[in-house]
């Protein structure tokens, strides 16, 4: 017997960033709001304390703050013809659970993206001529200049520490002159750096470069947000990301914007409980809510006057599919929005080691980094080059978790006396640089069901089609060497290059920026959500997440992700509400 | 006014062992929370349960392979300890005996066809079955190469064995030898690593040998290092020698609390 | 929280209802509810800890003679102070007195509201007249231990501990010495957990307001002036942590966490000045000078401090403004009687929310951490580093609070 529950104006599905800055601003606005969450309730003192937060084993590779496999997961191949398979233990990207999300055990690398790749069609077409057939990327329908203020809200709440390289137009310097133009500066200085920032720095502008301190979600000092609720300074210690912060220095869902939310008299979380499947009414043209299913196993329906998927971009395109909400892509005709668009991050590196200097890089923090920008985006003159797009490459400093890191020179065998002894020598005196690309969205790189693998419930999972593109490899070959100049300048007594040079493979971790599937777009003929990320087919349905990225760009996606939150928000609060129904007509 | 020797807020206390209580999001089930202050509770937290029961899933026969396979791949030599030392092989034995060696949070179901090498892991098992059935095709692949077992074997002949199942040259019928290298690898690593609580990384061995100063959390004072080295003494989350100073004073510590 | 907000419908409550307190002006009710704030009353007589209905009553309270169960103070003819005069009302505030002229239980401070005049109670009777009646049985249980069952003998009890009479200002002083000193004596009763009692429970006078202990916490010395236990906090000190639960030294939790919530962070800052003011007129003795503990202690102290407590309270103890404790110089760290940092070390403790300060921090547990002797020597250490100076504690202190929270 399912469950029936008395209507609500708003129910979220999945409460991470997205679900808790939605629950803020639709809750001032006096509507009802209640959060469904999968996962389960977690905070600082019980869940990540600094008594026993720093475990590596547990909460990295046990896997402590993310989904199970066995409870949602996908199947992946390379290519079309292929046959899937699933992913039965997370590698490449590590999906989150539970409240705060992803926003618990992320890094805090957080950039706005550039204007220009809001633009990623017209602007390259402009300058470069036509792009080739099958690079399906699309502008975004939204610009940099409306998101900035919103991108502007997202920093103040978090704290965010950098320095600002474009202050409305003023260039500063120390600050990335590439970036878009900001209303103010960063709400807190950045970071303090270390040896080897110090070390990249130096070389980046021997080069000519212009190397600027990462901004920051890690605090680099005391700071009391809008909302009133304060974080403490960063205490570099080096479990960040895949780990949540023990001293409420990394701002996070649950040490910015809960502890108000859930003092909200019409506010209401409800954990483990499973979102499957959205409803609508006969005609197609609204959601009347959702089922889900607790712990217990008991059914429940939900009905709601507005829903929003907050879930991870895997979660809520795959929710879509099982909830027949559009038609799913089908690349051999080009056919459906659902599912399209796919894209990810094109990684590589640099390792450096030294002989006579420490780097100590256990003494790091999630966004501890010095960047350069001049090979991101459209940032460099890309003609005659055979690609779009680019890469920031930065000297993190993140941490030296053991299991995690283990650098050893080119050709040091991988076990045995060799190995332990390269280690000994090398743990303290290594740093890296990595190469962070965009990811241009490809008509062969999609998501559908699968059919064969099945969840508990019988339901399809979600089939990833995936591979680099020779775009994504031109990029990295282009980009990667200077990142080695930059690493050879730095000192150190060797360099080792790691390159892009295989098909994309789920095992090594990568990062966890999936984007696309959910893109948003001009019209119901080229995107799943408006301008406003709102379906285009159901208009009480909104659908938050990275899974709106038409491709994805250099850069790390948590801002971009939070702006288009407020931005949407925003657009609820101001117009939907109003006048419910579609807010873009075509 | 009316007066109870015991109030139910005090028995409630008591039901929580006086000492932490562990959080078990599986049993806490579907809760609904707000319009309220985050929720705390005194002595209440989500500690390293799984950590801190000691499990077995080995026979003795493998666990001598085990032990001999990982003293090969972390060897105690000129640079200190090696996986013998630092109890890898308890550490492997506790973790195929939990949730982790059973699978329990991994999607299993089959089928199981041949995997592209970008598929990841694709054994029709779980951790602990995957060790199982290659020990026992390693056991036999020994005896019919060398005439005996993989612990019986000199140090040369195992490495040899061992650079074999890495290049996926020995054959171990059902399973991947390549793969089932890299797993071995894989949890020797982690447990020379992780956190002594988990049960290897005895003595903090293997954080001795690299210099990581472990389950730290506070580098302030030390961030413009400028690349000189710094003397810290690893600590572990249930801490380090110097904590105890009062034991040696007074003969025996009172343990009295601390798991 | 859920009492807050109540409260807050409460108050538009006392605006629009007037069912039975048509009598009573607007001005008198804003007064009363003013001070049954200054008095803390509703977060005693709400049973906070199963979210019961405020005012009604039903919370368990631990004295020193056993568990108390507050009474419903709303206007409920059956089970409330429905059928309570004004009269009846003022006799329990000044002398302790029930309406059928029995004696009560001194776990109700009325030794602190006998200060309280006349129309100050009669206004806080006329506010709680505005409070939507609830019904609210607790069931009696005649299990209380000798002498105190026999109510009679609390006359006796009186005779040795009640001084009975409002409050009379002190000339010599200034008027906003005068309003502090009757706020924490009357309404605010401080010392009902601040004063140091004896064994017949009743508060020392020579001890007003040096600490005390009650509920296995120990409320820390609080007076402000020359050697008191707060003498280093500024009077804007005081202000902002009764105003919003943080200052530069500390942060409100537990006991005065709720006192902090439901009270002070809703008086004037004229109010608070005046607590301000007159705290910090309070001197105090000299310390007496401890022995250091042994080098083995606070180098073992000293180890776990900085491998466990560094991150949040700094290396050299001076903690983060108006998050993280400091411990240097805390009256906390210093008391005699180092209960409550033992008991916060063991089981952790949330610094509440206020309207200031949202953010909920909380310290994490320990006890499964650290054993009896590493706690000891933690605290040990604590009291004599820096700039800190106070006895050791012993692992057996730590033991027998373990074993009384486990109770």
């Amino acid at each position: 017997m399912t469950e029936i529950h008395r209507s609500i104006d708003v129910v979220l599905v999945g409460f991470g960033w997205t679900g808790a800055i939605l629950a803020h601003e639709l809750t001032a606005e006096g509507l009802q709001v209640l959060a469904l969450e999968r996962g389960g309730w977690r905070d600082t003192p019980t869940d990540f304390p600094t008594t026993h937060a720093p475990d590596e084993l547990r909460y990295y590779w046990r896997h402590e703050m993310f989904q199970e496999t066995a409870q949602e997961t996908q199947t992946f191949r390379n290519r079309r013809g292929q046959t899937a398979l699933p992913i039965r233990r997370w590698g490449s990207y590590l999906p989150g659970v539970g409240v705060g999300g992803a926003g618990v055990h992320w890094n805090g690398q957080t950039f706005r993206f550039l204007p220009s790749d809001f633009l990623a069609r017209s602007h390259n077409q402009e300058r470069y001529g036509a792009l080739p057939d099958d690079m399906t990327v699309q502008d975004y329908p939204v610009t940099y200049d409306e998101l900035e203020p919103h991108f502007d809200r997202f920093e103040k709440l978090c704290g965010i520490c950098g320095q600002a390289g474009n202050l409305q137009g003023d260039l500063r310097p120390g600050g990335n002159p590439f970036e878009g133009w900001r209303s103010n500066e960063y709400p807190n200085p950045p970071m303090e750096m270390t040896f080897s920032q110090d070390r990249f720095k130096a070389s980046a502008r021997d080069m000519g470069l212009n190397p600027f301190p990462a901004p920051s979600a890690n605090m680099s000092r005391a700071y009391t947000n809008p909302l009133g609720v304060r974080m403490a300074p960063c205490t570099y210690c080096g479990f960040c990301e895949k780990f949540g912060c023990g001293n409420y220095s990394k701002a996070s869902p649950q040490t910015t914007i809960l502890p108000v939310v859930m003092q909200q008299s019409n506010f209401r979380l409800r954990t483990h409980c499973d979102v499957l499947h959205v409803n609508k009414d006969r005609d197609n043209t609204r959601a009347t809510g959702v089922t889900y299913i607790d712990a217990h196993g008991q059914l429940h329906e939900q009905p709601a006057q507005i829903v929003i998927l907050c879930g991870y971009q895997l979660s809520n395109t795959r929710l879509m599919m099982l909830s027949g909400i559009g038609e799913i892509y089908d690349p051999a005709t080009g056919q459906g929005q659902l599912g399209r668009n796919y894209t990810y991050q094109v990684m590589s590196g640099v390792d450096v080691f030294f002989d006579d200097a420490f780097t100590n890089e256990y003494i790091g923090a999630g966004a501890l980094g010095m960047v350069v920008d001049d090979y991101n985006g459209d940032n460099f003159d890309h003609s005659g080059l055979g690609f779009i797009g680019g890469a920031y490459i930065a000297c993190w400093t993140t941490h030296a978790r053991p299991i995690e890191s283990q650098p050893v020179p080119e050709g040091t065998p991988e076990w045995g006396s060799e190995w332990k002894r390269a280690l000994q020598q090398n743990f303290l005196r290594h740093t890296s640089l990595s190469v962070h690309g965009a990811s241009m969205a490809h008509r062969e790189n999609y998501l559908d069901l699968d059919p064969t693998y099945k969840d508990r419930y019988g339901r399809p999972l979600m089939r990833m089609t995936y591979d680099f593109t020779a775009n994504d490899r031109r990029l990295s070959e282009h980009i990667t060497p200077v990142a080695a100049q930059i690493a050879r300048g730095m000192g150190g007594r060797e360099i080792k290059v790691n390159a892009l040079d295989a098909h994309y493979d789920i095992w090594p971790y990568q990062t966890t920026h999936n984007t696309g599937g959910t893109i948003m777009g001009e019209t119901p003929a080229d995107s799943v959500v408006n301008r406003y990320l709102q379906s285009w087919e159901l208009h009480n349905l909104f659908v938050m997440g990275a899974g709106v990225f038409p491709q994805n760009a250099g850069y790390n996606p948590t801002a971009t992700v939070a702006a288009l939150a407020y931005w949407s928000a925003h657009a609820i609060r101001t117009q939907y509400l109003r006048a419910p129904g579609p807010l873009v007509q075509v | 006014m009316l007066q109870r020797r015991i109030g139910k807020r005090v028995f409630l206390r008591g039901c929580l062992l006086g000492a932490t209580a562990l959080v078990m999001p599986s049993v806490l089930g579907a809760r609904e929370y707000g319009g309220t202050n985050m929720p705390w509770a005194a002595g209440v937290a989500n500690l390293p349960h799984d950590a801190m029961h000691a499990a077995r899933f080995f026979t003795p026969e493998e666990y001598e392979m085990a032990d001999a396979i990982t003293a090969r791949l972390i060897p105690d030599d000129d640079t200190g300890p090696g996986a013998q030392a630092a109890g890898v092989v308890d550490f492997i034995d506790r973790q195929l005996a939990g949730f982790y060696g059973r699978g329990q949070r991994w999607y299993m179901q089959g089928p199981f066809p041949e995997p592209l090498e970008t598929q990841g892991y694709q054994a029709p098992y779980p951790p602990a079955g995957l060790w199982r059935a290659g020990l026992a095709a390693l056991d036999q692949h020994c005896h019919q190469a060398h005439g005996q077992g993989f612990a019986a074997l000199d140090g040369p002949t195992q490495d040899d064995v061992l650079k074999g199942m890495e290049k996926g040259e020995v054959d171990l019928n059902t399973t991947d030898a390549a793969s089932f290298f890299d797993f071995i690898r894989e949890m020797t690593i982690e447990g020379f690593f992780c956190d002594p609580v988990h049960g290897g990384n005895r003595d903090m061995v293997g954080w001795h040998l690299i210099g990581f100063p472990g389950a730290r959390y506070d580098y302030r004072d030390f961030l413009h290092h400028n690349g000189a080295a710094i003397d810290m003494p690893p600590v572990s989350l249930m801490g380090r020698p110097a904590w105890n100073a009062q034991q040696g004073q007074r003969g025996t510590g009172n343990r009295k609390g601390a798991r | 929280m859920i009492a807050r907000v109540a409260m807050g419908a409460v108050v538009l409550a006392a605006m629009v209802q007037t069912a039975g307190a048509q009598d009573l002006s607007w001005s008198e009710v804003e007064r009363g509810r003013y001070l049954a704030i200054a008095a803390n009353c509703v977060s005693c007589h709400t049973d906070l800890d199963h979210g019961g209905t405020p005012w009604a009553g039903g919370r368990e309270m631990e004295t020193p003679f056993g568990v108390i169960i507050t009474p419903n103070i709303t206007f409920d003819a059956e089970t409330g102070i429905g059928n309570w005069t004004r009269d009846d009302f003022w006799r329990a505030l000044h002398e302790g007195r029930r309406r059928d002229g029995a004696h009560m239980y001194p776990a109700f401070p009325y030794t602190h509201f006998t200060r309280m005049p006349r129309e100050d109670v009669d206004a806080i009777y006329a506010y709680l007249r505005t409070i939507p009646p609830v019904e609210s049985h607790h069931v009696p249980e005649e299990d209380l231990p000798l002498p105190l069952r026999v109510r009679t003998a609390i006359a006796a009890w009186n005779a040795l501990h009640f001084d009975q009479g409002v409050f009379q200002p002190d000339p010599e002083r200034s008027e906003q010495w005068n309003r502090g000193a009757y706020l924490v004596k009357g309404p605010g009763h401080c010392g009902a957990c601040h004063t140091d009692r004896n064994l017949l429970g009743g508060e020392r006078e020579d001890e007003f307001l040096r600490g005390g202990v009650l509920e296995n916490w120990h409320a820390p010395n609080i007076r402000g002036g020359a050697h008191g236990g707060i003498a280093h906090w500024s009077r804007h000190d005081i202000v902002a942590y009764l105003g919003t639960g943080r200052n530069e030294h500390t942060a409100a939790m537990t006991r005065m966490g709720e006192v902090v919530q439901y009270s002070t962070q809703h008086l004037t800052d004229g109010d608070l000045n005046a607590i301000a003011t007159y705290l910090k007129s309070l001197d105090d003795t000299p310390r007496d000078a401890s022995e250091r503990p042994s080098d083995a202690v606070m180098q073992a102290g000293e180890a776990i401090y900085f491998d466990n407590c560094a991150a949040c309270h700094h290396a050299d103890g001076s903690g983060e403004p108006d998050m993280f404790a400091r411990l240097d110089g805390s009256n906390k760290v210093l008391s005699d009687d180092a209960t409550t940092v033992i008991r916060i070390i063991l089981e952790g403790a949330q610094a509440v929310p206020t309207d200031a300060h949202p953010g909920p921090l909380a310290m994490p547990a320990f006890d499964w951490k650290l054993n009896d002797d590493q706690i000891a020597d933690l605290v040990s250490y604590m009291r004599n580093a820096w700039g800190n100076t106070a006895p050791a504690v012993s692992p057996s202190d730590v033991a027998d609070l373990r074993d009384a929270l486990a109770e």
